[in-house]
């Protein structure tokens, strides 16, 4: 085990427990459930994989994963809290704690620089200046961009905003990160490069990733692939296991 | 800091938009304090010409205010020497009072015998050198002339009248009035022959004023006055008329006559017991006048035995002066309505298409971790900023601008006056006014931004990182 990866002691919980979670969402006078009953566990310092096509559910799920979005039924559990039963603003405390995004358009605050992108979390959660300049230029060197810290994000190529992305989703030392389609909009060698960065930042600092994308290079190397289709979990495929399901 | 920081690189990423609202709100700032500094130089002229020509207190009879007009020598003021004597060695008020002096107040007739025309007429009788010391009262160091009150100097029977008495007395050549039109005689009435014995019995008539007539022409000046006496008798004395000075309002300028104190007061009370309708106090500062009132309160009393007194400001004997200020007031506060609504809506806008296009932003930031708290204390300090900016900008425009048209030397010719002002206005140093109209502006913006601040942190988190 790595330095960092002492850090974020593994724990053998899992990170994520979704029991019987259904959504629906309504538009206008239709209702399209989106989620019928999916239960799955998300397993610590695991790289998981969302597949499925289009309109299956993926986002919706990592949303409610990512305590952005709320079950219309059953439970979820994440890093050990059922979040359910947390107000806004206690939520808001709890992603930032616990929770790091990666999004597909990158979605970098533009008028931070790169460095600052990746301080904004820390300075939400009250970390020292001390602490702050510490761990944000390690953080920089470790995706790569230890010479951008003062570009814009204007600055900097797709690929290189990732990296500040992912960084920024690693500042808090978060249990879990999520990341929607976070090669979608990259040429295939630059996805390849961030998927390996990805992978790296997993072992390096023992963090669950849990991803949705269509991309053969993601699914194939993450620990975990649970299959969507319709809503459902058609199966989950674990690497040391097997389809389970 | 981490708010503030990020507010202002918001502002800075549309420099445009935030500079145009920023223009708005400055130009609206800029207008609310040329207008509030070109009202607040007419409350100074206004506010000097009544302490220069009536003092900041007048010492009255109790109902002289009131009813005095209709008789004034029944509202005198018997121990007026000895007041003024008390006031002026009075430990406090001598270093409060610049300018002690009795005035009087009359009503009579006034006539032109040479000419067969009178007019009644009411006036005061001054003690002039006093006079022409409260004239030089300027603290507020307005850039107005001063011109010198002319009977300081003059003989006893001088008096100066209103150029509308002048021109019913027919005095405008003898007095050299510009714009001073005669009457024309009327061609039928000139023709009109009298019958034989009235042509006569006028005849007769003015050979016997012919002597009187002639010492009249020696002088053209002249015109007899008269008042009714303290005794209730009439009493005629002539005057040499030795300026006629515009009153301003054409009912005053009509009847409008000043005298010397003394003359006058011989013409009223003879050999009885002098006195005076009112004492004019002077102040060096008007901030003195509750001092001065709660010093001369005791101090009167000790003559109210035999005369009922009361201590008048000069606001309340202008009642004018107290109407114009209030409704300048009341302008000035709907120019800071119709404003602030301007900016209301111009920061609200600005606010609104902010929250619109950073809609995916609020998204990510409410996804790390920012409470809706945070989203709503962005937008308002945003507003808050361009608020702040633009009444900053808008004190620098409008001193700037106070200072420039201050310097062009442009007049104006305001309603009551008799000759043009100049166009002063009064920003710097109008400290209240200033502090008054940043702060409510400040105000204004940062509730324009509060509504659209709501709208954001109210966002669905996953609605907004949808938004395209």
């Amino acid at each position: 085990m790595t330095e960092q990866a002492a850090d974020h002691a593994i724990s053998q919980e899992p990170v994520a427990v979704l029991t019987h979670v259904e959504k629906t969402y309504h538009m206008d006078s239709v209702s399209v459930p989106v989620i019928r009953g999916a239960s799955i566990l998300i397993r610590p310092a695991c790289f998981t994989v969302l597949l499925g096509p289009s309109g299956s559910g993926k986002t919706t799920l990592l949303n409610m994963i990512g305590c952005i979005d709320k079950p219309d039924k059953g439970d979820i559990t994440v890093a050990g809290c059922k979040v359910a039963e947390l107000s806004d603003d206690d939520l808001s405390d709890f992603r930032a704690k616990n929770i790091g995004f990666i999004f597909q358009n990158f979605n970098l605050l533009p008028v931070l620089s790169a460095y600052e992108n990746i301080e904004y979390p820390l300075l939400l959660a009250g970390v020292s200046a001390k602490t702050r300049g510490e761990r944000v230029p390690k953080l920089l060197e470790a995706v790569g961009l230890g010479d951008k810290a003062k570009n814009y994000p204007g600055q900097l190529s797709g690929g290189q905003r990732q990296r500040v992305a992912i960084a920024r989703a690693l500042a808090r030392k978060p249990k879990l990160v999520i990341a929607d389609e976070p090669t979608a909009n990259l040429d295939s060698q630059t996805g390849a490069a961030i998927l390996a960065l990805m992978r790296r930042m997993v072992d390096r600092y023992a963090i669950s990733f849990i991803f949705s994308s269509h991309d053969p290079d993601v699914i194939s190397a993450a620990d975990d692939t649970i299959l969507l289709k319709d809503g459902h979990i058609s199966g989950i495929r674990r690497k040391a296991t097997g389809v389970v399901a | 800091m981490r708010t503030l920081s990020l507010a202002i690189r918001n502002l800075l990423r549309n420099r445009r938009r935030s500079l145009a609202t920023l223009l708005a709100m400055a130009i609206g700032s800029t207008s609310i304090l040329l207008f509030g500094g070109f009202s607040a130089n007419i409350n100074y002229m206004m506010h000097t010409h009544h302490v220069q020509t009536g003092g900041h207190l007048q010492i009255q009879h109790r109902d002289f205010y009131l009813y005095g007009s209709g008789n004034p020598s029944a509202y005198g003021i018997a121990d007026y020497k000895k007041i003024m004597s008390a006031i002026q060695s009075d430990e406090v008020l001598k270093n409060m009072v610049l300018v002690t002096t009795p005035t009087l107040q009359f009503g009579g007739i006034a006539g032109n015998y040479a000419a067969g025309v009178s007019r009644t007429v009411i006036g005061n009788g001054f003690v002039a050198p006093d006079v022409n010391r409260m004239r030089l009262w300027n603290d507020f160091d307005l850039q107005t002339k001063t011109t010198k009150f002319a009977l300081e100097g003059a003989p006893l029977d001088a008096a100066i009248v209103g150029t509308g008495v002048a021109r019913v007395l027919q005095l405008c050549d003898a007095l050299k009035i510009e714009r001073c039109p005669q009457p024309e005689k009327d061609p039928v009435a000139s023709a009109n022959t009298l019958p034989d014995d009235i042509a006569e019995l006028s005849q007769l008539e003015a050979d016997a004023a012919s002597s009187s007539q002639a010492a009249a022409a020696a002088n053209p000046r002249r015109v007899e006055v008269l008042v009714v006496s303290a005794r209730g008798a009439p009493n005629v004395t002539s005057v040499e008329v030795i300026r006629a000075e515009e009153q301003g309002i054409k009912e005053l300028d009509e009847v409008y006559v000043m005298m010397h104190f003394a003359q006058i007061q011989q013409l009223m009370y003879g050999a009885s017991a002098p006195k005076a309708t009112s004492i004019m106090l002077q102040l060096r500062h008007s901030d003195q006048i509750p001092a001065a009132l709660e010093r001369l309160r005791p101090l009167l009393a000790q003559y109210e035995a035999t005369q009922p007194l009361a201590v008048l400001d000069f606001r309340k004997l202008n009642p004018f002066y107290v109407q114009t200020i209030q409704m300048f007031d009341t302008i000035f506060g709907f120019v800071f309505v119709l404003i602030g609504a301007i900016v209301l809506f111009t920061v609200s806008n600005t606010m609104n298409t902010a929250v619109v296009e950073r809609t995916v932003e609020i998204g990510t930031l409410r996804a790390i971790g920012l409470r809706r708290a945070g989203i709503r204390g962005l937008f308002v300090t945003e507003g808050a900023l361009i608020g702040l900016c633009g009444a900053v900008l808008g004190v620098i425009l409008a001193i700037g601008l106070s200072v420039l048209v201050n310097q062009m030397g442009l007049t104006w010719w305001p309603p009551g006056n008799v000759e043009p002002l100049p166009l002063t206005i009064t920003v710097l140093g109008e400290t209240r006014m200033i502090v008054g109209t940043t702060v409510g502006l400040i105000i204004i913006a940062t509730l324009s931004a509060w509504w659209p601040a709501y709208r954001a942190a109210q966002l669905n988190v996953v609605d907004a990182l949808r938004h395209v």
